[in-house]
């Protein structure tokens, strides 16, 4: 193959979002240690913020000059794009969630926002690559440094078996997806996505289905753990639980955002010839994957690792949708996950403001602080799916994207998990609400601008896509034209 | 003689990634280690892929088996102390790894007629071919790997300081 050397100008924009985040996260470093008083050094955030909007400019300008780029390495196009920009999101939230936690620790450094601006460039390569290799990159780049953001609080034992878990279960993982991606390779001679579709699809060609089936539940399983999903959920809770909490919610929403959008490229483009297999499977891992997120999180006291299971719940949710196999299904797909990342990082954010984390010392947070338990009240109705929230139309399609493919037994068993998922959240608001505060509570400050900021954002943005979803929905579908 | 010798390094191969699981003592597991890894180079080397066998043996045999050592020596550990096993493992171990190696032959007898056969000495593949496509077809992943190497070292900062400052 007679090919250049050197990328031409468009590969280089279709990839410019990724350098911009790359740029940055140096720039943080070389900017912190700029100053020799430890004390005070400010400015990271806003450097931080500065790249992530960048970078989001940049997926845009990108994805209105749509198509490959680098030897078909990449992919831009709405999808891509709905996912950078979801990811980026996401991480503009978590750096104003955790500037002020971290400062409160007296724990601000440079690498923290880094590493976070990485794993953010691993994900925004996830969404964008159009085979095996790029993904498998993307997803070890964003992997290894969630890794370390989760066990970022060095001096916090949990923090330490948060990360450990996470490492130790994480890689065990990558290596069956690694493991599939060679199968797939020895059996089809491709990578890339649509050069695998023409071999399977070939039965003339086609490799037997007894190896293309072991191929293809091998990268199930290194995905299926990667968005926490049954029977590999196992590690979410814990690994929530001891997080720092502005990590947590980004850890529940956008590494599994973007592990989503390779479990739909990966099976929705490259195993498509086979769709009439893994269907069946991947109906049952959803609908397992919600009752057991959901009446696990019936019996926890704890309110960190009651959102990790409810973060289970969810991605059972959104499998539903993938599991409707239409392009319906992926547009509820886009949809939900969009509408998760607000409320979960609203939810979360609220958590942050304090260091206990059982549910008994949320008791009579509304009369403490009106505001914040209002805001939480919020997020928690939208994790319901009460009507005029986000959450409510996220479900809705999710559901009706199910019912339309004739799922009926998982729309309506699913339905009926999400119900069940009301009790444990209504005691979120029972202890806000009723219970009365105990004596010996300690006193609570008021939350930090950036904070605020979070909070009020993504309340807004909850009830907005809550009362008007049309905005959201259009951008949705126009993104799901990936099934052909 | 190339069938005397794959048959060879390919026996050994096997018995030292078994003799890795069953040592009771970290170095030797290490040793066996480098055993397999060794054989895996020559393997190569007898299907002509001269590169992978050297980069086989400077990085793997070289500088992560180094490592390992270091890491062995570093924190000093002797045989490990058998803790007795759980009721399932000693129960299910057996019949599970009838069924795992049952499952394997079977696949690899179905394999073998639709798999057809690769030549010793068949990859003509220099340094020249591999340096080739990796600043053009695979310029991209081989770039970005460079991200991961970074992250590396950031986290080694990160989980490796004292105590936040």
């Amino acid at each position: 193959m007679a090919t250049s050397m050197m990328p031409n100008a468009l590969d280089l924009l279709r990839f410019l979002p990724e350098v911009i985040l790359a740029f940055f996260a140096i720039a943080i470093m070389l900017w912190e240690s700029s100053y020799d008083d430890h004390g005070t050094r400010p400015g990271m955030p806003t450097l931080a913020l500065i790249g992530l909007a960048l970078a989001a400019v940049a997926s845009m300008i990108a994805g209105d000059n749509p198509g490959s780029a680098f030897h078909d390495m990449l992919v831009v196009d709405s999808f891509a794009t709905f996912f950078r920009l979801l990811v980026l999101g996401v991480g503009a939230l978590t750096v104003l969630t955790a500037s002020p936690f971290l400062r409160k620790l007296n724990a601000e450094g440079g690498e923290f926002y880094s590493l976070l601006l990485l794993s953010i460039l691993g994900q925004s390569l996830m969404a964008a690559s159009n085979e095996l290799i790029m993904v498998f990159i993307g997803l070890e780049i964003s992997s290894i440094s969630s890794y370390v953001l989760a066990g970022y609080l060095r001096d916090d034992k949990r923090s330490n078996e948060s990360a450990l878990k996470y490492f130790l279960l994480g890689s065990f993982a990558t290596g069956f997806f690694l493991y599939g991606i060679a199968w797939i390779f020895g059996l089809t001679g491709a990578t890339n996505f649509t050069r695998i579709a023409a071999v399977l699809g070939n039965p003339d060609i086609a490799p037997d289905l007894v190896f293309t089936s072991i191929a293809a539940a091998l990268i199930l399983v290194g995905l299926c753990f990667k968005i926490s999903a049954f029977p590999f959920q196992s590690w979410a809770p814990d690994v929530y639980q001891g997080a720092p909490t502005p990590v947590s919610a980004f850890l529940s929403a956008a590494p599994k955002a973007a592990a989503f959008a390779i479990l739909l490229r990966i099976f929705f483009i490259a195993f498509e010839p086979l769709s009439d297999r893994w269907l069946p499977l991947l109906g049952a891992v959803a609908l397992l994957t919600m009752i057991v997120g959901n009446f696990a999180a019936l019996w926890q006291t704890d309110i960190k690792r009651l959102l990790g299971y409810s973060a289970i719940a969810n991605a059972g949710y959104i499998l539903v949708a993938v599991a409707a196999h239409s392009s319906l299904g992926v547009s509820a797909v886009l949809f939900y996950l969009a509408a998760y990342s607000l409320m979960n990082a609203g939810a979360f954010a609220v958590l942050s403001m304090r260091p206990e984390t059982a549910i008994e010392d949320y008791n009579g947070l509304a009369a403490r602080q009106p505001a914040t338990a209002a805001l939480m009240t919020v997020f928690v109705a939208s994790l319901i799916g009460l009507p005029l929230t986000a959450g409510f139309f996220g479900k809705f399609y999710i559901f009706k994207s199910a019912i339309d493919a004739e799922l009926y037994w998982l729309a309506a068993l699913g339905l009926l998990s999400s119900a069940v998922a009301a009790f444990y959240y209504v005691r979120i608001l029972v202890a806000m609400y009723m219970k009365p505060v105990a004596a010996d509570a300690p006193a609570l400050e008021a939350p930090a601008a950036s904070l605020q900021a979070v909070l009020w954002l993504s309340a807004a943005a909850t009830i907005g896509f809550g009362v008007f979803p049309g905005w959201l929905l259009d951008w949705a579908t126009r993104s799901s034209a990936l099934l052909r | 003689m190339d069938l005397i010798l794959f048959v060879i390094f390919a026996v050994l191969a096997v018995a030292c990634a078994v003799s890795l699981v069953v040592q009771k003592h970290p170095i030797g597991s290490a040793l066996s280690l480098i055993g397999v890894m060794g054989s895996l180079a020559i393997l190569y080397l007898l299907l002509g892929a001269e590169f992978i066998a050297a980069v086989q043996l400077i990085v793997y045999a070289g500088a992560i088996m180094v490592l390992f050592v270091f890491v062995i020596m570093l924190l000093n550990t002797g045989a490990e102390t058998a803790t007795g096993r759980s009721w399932p493992s000693r129960l299910l171990g057996i019949p599970l790894i009838t069924i795992f190696l049952g499952l394997l032959a079977f696949i690899l007898q179905r394999m073998a007629p639709s798999m057809g056969m690769v030549r010793f000495g068949a990859f003509n593949t220099g340094a020249k071919e591999i340096g080739r496509s990796l600043f053009t077809t695979y310029l991209l992943p081989f770039e970005v790997t460079s991200v991961l190497v970074l992250i590396a070292i950031l986290g080694a900062i990160v989980l490796a300081r004292k105590e936040i400052d």
